[in-house]
């Protein structure tokens, strides 16, 4: 149980998707015009993410490894193809909200990659839970973005609105150019937080991975390893051809 | 630069053209365009100038102080920022508007890059759009007392007739600081005297602009529209002052052709064919996003490079 509340607590703070790992960046920065919006993506993006990291997990056994993409690749697609139907028949305004990045979430990286990385080599439990706190790291980045970006944008925060009665809204904030801007002032707090952390002495700068190991000095058994043994196996085998 | 000590051996030649000197004098060149656009729209138009150089100066001094960097604005380049988009916002705007953009232009465009000589765009263009895309009901109101209605160039576009002469001369609707042809250019001349901007840029600029009306804008060779056309909007104070910003021009001779050939070409295309009236402001941005391109494929070849292969 101890592992994972500490993957809840990896995907949400010391992991998190939008801001550490700097992981699916196309929906951050398309559908968080408004923090419903946000909420919405990311919510649907985490029970995706939840059912496919267990589904994998179950099946890590089952997959071979030389097709293990394909095979990653039609398990998140069912389980993006039922939310979609779901949210057509429920929630119908999110779903034309959201429009065409409800299909996309299948190429979304961030569960391709905790399939990859975590699930296809972990016990069912944890990688349900990785998933779990994966997608509330994401809708909390998401949910954050979209608030600032209508808070600033439409004087409104979930449709309500927050800011006094003159204030005119910034619209640029709700256009394309808005979400960068949103994002990186984000990420550079978040960092900021960080360099203090460190000044206090407090250790900060080894930022865990999904193999529990450090990304940045990743040795033998990490994830890199194994797409480099795919690349080299690859190789020699045009060789032999 | 000054604080460098040495560099070589002597002899040395000391130029006293130092970068506050040059955005001094830009500055000045402005003066006429300034006071015309006082004198045009009234005390409110000073009011708008005054608290957009405050705000560019206030944000760069804030941004030095808060990061802990050498204080910059002895150089006087916030201040040229905060009067380039001063004189650039339309004088029926609230008077708030210009200390957001200005903020806007210092911190995000300018210090976030690294300062002056580091930013990519122009800062005052930067922070116009920025107004533009914002606030477009406010920053596209040309209401004032002095005039009301359309700008000119938006006449133009719906296909009315307009006084060329009061255009030129700077008595019609628009941004504080652009109606006045002569005093534009009377400022420009002054730089070009001095030899601080040179009509590289400029010149390439307005004949490919007048070129491209006389081709695609349907009015054939019509003196009278391609006089409006130059005399309205920013065309004149984009060409000389914004187009030719030292840091977001390219540096190579070949290269300032190929931009000004550009920048004619994006505003000829903006003004014809786009939805708005006017182009200067995005064709210039565009421009800079592009000068590093441009700089790559003229980059001058080092003598023994690159010649002929046998």
């Amino acid at each position: 149980m101890k592992r994972c509340l500490e993957r809840l607590y990896n995907g949400l703070i010391k992991e998190n998707p939008t801001f550490v790992l700097v992981l699916g960046m196309c929906p951050t920065l398309a559908v968080t015009t408004s923090a419903k919006n946000g909420m919405g993506m990311g919510l649907t993006t985490m029970v995706v993410l939840a059912l496919s990291n267990a589904f994998i997990s179950m099946l890590r056994k089952v997959i071979p490894d030389k097709v293990r993409i394909p095979a990653f690749i039609v398990i998140i697609a069912s389980f993006v193809t039922m939310m979609e139907l779901l949210l057509e028949g429920f929630l119908p305004s999110l779903y034309d909200a959201l429009g065409i990045y409800i299909p996309l979430i299948v190429v979304n990286c961030i569960i391709l990659g905790r399939a990859e990385s975590y699930a296809s080599k972990n016990p069912i439990l944890p990688s349900l839970f990785d998933g779990i706190g994966m997608g509330l790291g994401f809708t909390f980045a998401l949910t954050c973005i979209g608030a600032v970006r209508e808070i600033l944008g439409a004087g409104q925060i979930f449709g309500i609105n927050v800011m006094p009665q003159g204030y005119v809204p910034v619209s640029i904030f709700i256009m394309a150019p808005g979400a960068f801007f949103v994002l990186a002032i984000l990420t550079a707090i978040q960092n900021q937080i960080k360099i203090n952390g460190e000044k206090k002495g407090k250790d900060m700068s080894k930022i865990g991975s999904g193999c529990s190991e450090d990304c940045m000095n990743c040795g033998e058994k990490g994830c890199s390893k194994r797409f480099y043994d795919a690349d080299v196996k690859r190789s020699e085998e045009g060789k032999e051809a | 630069m000054s604080e460098l000590k040495k560099v070589s051996s002597n002899p040395h030649v000391r130029s006293f053209v130092t970068t506050n000197k040059i955005m001094l004098c830009v500055i000045a060149a402005l003066m006429p365009a300034t006071c015309f656009g006082i004198y045009n729209f009234g005390l409110r138009a000073l009011f708008h100038i005054i608290i957009t150089v405050l705000s560019a100066v206030g944000s760069e001094l804030a941004f030095d102080l808060i990061c802990k960097k050498k204080i910059t604005i002895g150089d006087f380049s916030a201040v040229l920022t905060g009067l380039l988009l001063a004189l650039n916002l339309p004088v029926s705007a609230p008077l708030w508007i210009g200390a957001v953009g200005a903020a806007f232009a210092i911190v995000v465009v300018k210090m976030l890059f690294g300062g002056l000589g580091q930013n990519f765009m122009n800062p005052a263009l930067g922070g116009r759009c920025f107004l533009l895309i914002s606030f477009t009901s406010l920053m596209t109101n040309f209401d004032c007392d002095a005039y009301s209605g359309a700008t000119p160039l938006a006449a133009l576009k719906a296909g009315e007739r307009v006084n060329v002469y009061n255009m030129v001369i700077g008595k019609t609707a628009g941004t504080i600081g652009e109606t006045s042809m002569v005093a534009i250019v009377l400022g420009a001349c002054f730089l070009l005297l001095l030899g601080i901007i040179d009509l590289r840029i400029p010149g390439s600029y307005i004949v490919s602009f007048v070129i491209f009306l006389c081709l695609f804008s349907r009015h054939g060779i019509d003196p009278d529209y391609i006089a409006a056309h130059l005399s309205g909007g920013g065309l004149m104070l984009g060409a000389f002052f914004m187009a030719t910003d030292y840091v977001t021009r390219p540096i190579t001779r070949a290269g300032q052709y190929v931009f000004g050939i550009l920048l004619g070409i994006m505003t000829g295309i903006f003004r014809v064919f786009g939805a708005g009236a006017e182009g200067v402001s995005y064709a210039i941005i565009f421009g800079n996003l592009l000068v590093p391109l441009i700089e790559k494929i003229t980059c001058p070849k080092p003598f023994g490079r690159g010649g002929e292969k046998r």
